[in-house]
């Protein structure tokens, strides 16, 4: 059986830079120009100051593991498990955190705190970004 | 009785099972009716309606039964009705019913929640499950990496307790376990645990998503259960011991699960005490929402039953939280035992315990004060009942 289909979030002005700035290799954040805070999900204002001022902003990429589960569960046909759900928060970026897979390692060698970095995997479009281990 | 307060009067529930042939409706009237049997309220003299949360199109399965059909199916003349997702969470329908009764809105309010997840997955004819090509909302930020289930979600603040805290799996354990042995006694049970659970099957269990296994989540369940509210200045109508709904608190920080560091448990368990001169020491009984089970553990902690960070501690052995212990919690089984009701088990159970109705599961003493939540995540509410 061939894996499944990662579900597929629904393109909109304000979520298209996250989803498809993998296609340049950029993970993209909104970002305020008036105060430099993220606003993360992404709206069209800044969260913090609640200026319009925001825009798409390429952060490193890299990351701490700040918290994880091994999931077990195949939640659609053919879903290879386990694999680890993680949260990364992101350097550069403070107060953002992404729910990601952490890929390209064993599941049980991922531990809090460790040092990870974007890796995009591509689907239809998508550029969903997975994250693995750094060095 | 004061005037200006709202009481739970009556409380009831329909058969619990998994892929019930009953109706959801039906499941709804049964509930409706033991709740006014306990009460001794009439259909005419109830005049409000409210759920959680309301009804769900796009997944009947999770609420299939809205306050509107309610009140036409049983010709509730309603002065005020309600159901609504937007809000802290489930057991924020009874708190919405204790304003709109205190406000003199109405005086005799039906509140349900209506489940019936299990028989909607095994009959997709009537009950189809919409499955989108795209995911938006929320869900878009963690459904495109697996994390579908809010058991992902909430095993990663578990995960996090252990890490910083050290709570371990043995510990954890003892939520299930406690569960399972309570929900023996519960008659309304029987669908969900027909034997107890112990320690080694507990660890021998399929992991889910870590460190959740298998009994760490509650199953797919159908059933209806209602909580009556009334106006203090309507009691002399009621035909038992009201139970005075003491304090109530709600809080969302970000309505997202993976931006918070911790449930909301936290903020709104601390926020519970400094509406009432009620303090932790006077409750005799707590129902915590255990969808996951780790959430109890963030509800005795946010309470302030125990110290943040040691809830897993406080739960070792079980002896605190047993029926006989200092403590008793989720004497009805909770849902991880009792079934997925989706948080009105919880009141349910309270105002069963404070008056006494409890019958093999019945708590010693005289309990007279109860904390009742419900939520997950960065959602989060909570009701102290008290017999005074």
């Amino acid at each position: 059986m061939n894996p499944p289909h990662r579900p597929r979030p629904r393109l909109d002005s304000v979520n298209t830079p996250f989803w498809t700035g993998g296609a340049e290799g950029k993970l993209n954040l909104c970002k305020c120009a008036d105060c430099g805070e993220f606003t993360h999900p992404p709206l069209p204002l800044c969260r913090h100051c609640q200026s319009e001022n925001v825009a798409p902003h390429a952060v490193a990429g890299t990351g701490e593991i700040d918290t994880y589960t091994i999931n077990h569960q195949p939640w659609a046909p053919g879903l290879e498990v386990p694999f680890v759900i993680a949260r990364v928060r992101l350097d550069g970026a403070p107060g953002v955190y992404l729910t990601t897979n952490i890929v390209n390692c064993p599941v049980e060698d991922v531990d809090f705190d460790d040092k990870v970095q974007v890796v995009f995997e591509e689907q239809d479009g998508i550029f969903y970004p997975l994250f693995e281990k750094v060095g | 009785m004061a005037r200006n307060e709202a009481y739970i009067t009556g409380v009831g529930q329909s058969e619990v099972g998994v892929r019930l042939p009953r109706h959801p409706l039906l499941l709804t009237i049964d509930a409706v009716n033991e709740a006014l049997a306990d009460a001794g309220l009439t259909l005419d003299q109830i005049d409000g309606v409210c759920t959680y949360p309301g009804k769900v199109p796009s997944f009947l399965g999770f609420s299939p039964v809205g306050s509107d059909e309610v009140i036409e199916a049983l010709g509730i003349r309603s002065k005020w009705h309600n159901g609504a997702m937007e809000q802290p969470a489930q057991l924020s329908a009874v708190g919405n019913a204790a304003q709109a009764v205190k406000e003199g809105l109405c005086r005799h309010v039906i509140c349900f929640r209506t489940v019936y997840e299990a028989g909607a997955m095994a009959n997709p004819r009537e009950y189809p499950m919409s499955r989108p090509d795209t995911v938006s909302g929320p869900s878009q930020w963690t459904s495109p990496f697996w994390a579908i289930s809010a058991a992902c979600w909430t095993a990663q603040y578990a995960m996090r307790h252990m890490h910083k805290y050290g709570m371990t799996r043995e510990q954890l354990a003892q939520i299930a376990l406690n569960a399972s042995r309570n929900a023996m006694k519960n008659p309304r049970a029987r669908a969900i645990t027909r034997e107890e659970l112990t320690l080694d099957k507990y660890m021998s269990s399929r992991m889910i998503s870590t460190p959740f296994c298998l009994y760490d989540c509650d199953r797919f369940t159908d059933a209806s259960t209602v909580v009556i509210v009334s106006a203090g200045d309507a009691l002399d109508e009621v035909k038992v011991e009201p139970v005075r709904i003491a304090a109530m608190s709600g809080s969302v920080d970000r309505y997202s699960w993976d931006q918070v560091e911790w449930p909301a448990a936290y903020e709104t368990g601390h926020d519970l005490w400094t509406r009432t001169d009620y303090t932790a020491k006077d409750v005799d009984t707590v129902q915590f929402y255990d969808g996951f089970a780790f959430l109890p553990i963030t509800w005795l902690e946010g309470l302030g039953f125990c110290e943040k960070g040691e809830g897993g501690r406080f739960i070792e052995g079980g002896t605190r939280i047993a029926s006989d212990g200092e403590l008793p919690l989720n004497t009805f089984g909770g849902q991880l035992g009792a079934g997925r009701l989706h948080g009105f088990g919880f009141a349910h159970e309270a105002v069963t315990q404070l008056r006494g109705k409890g019958g093999e599961r019945q708590i010693p003493g005289d309990p007279k004060v109860a904390v009742a939540t419900s939520g997950g995540g960065p959602m989060a509410a909570a009701l102290l009942l008290a017999r005074d």
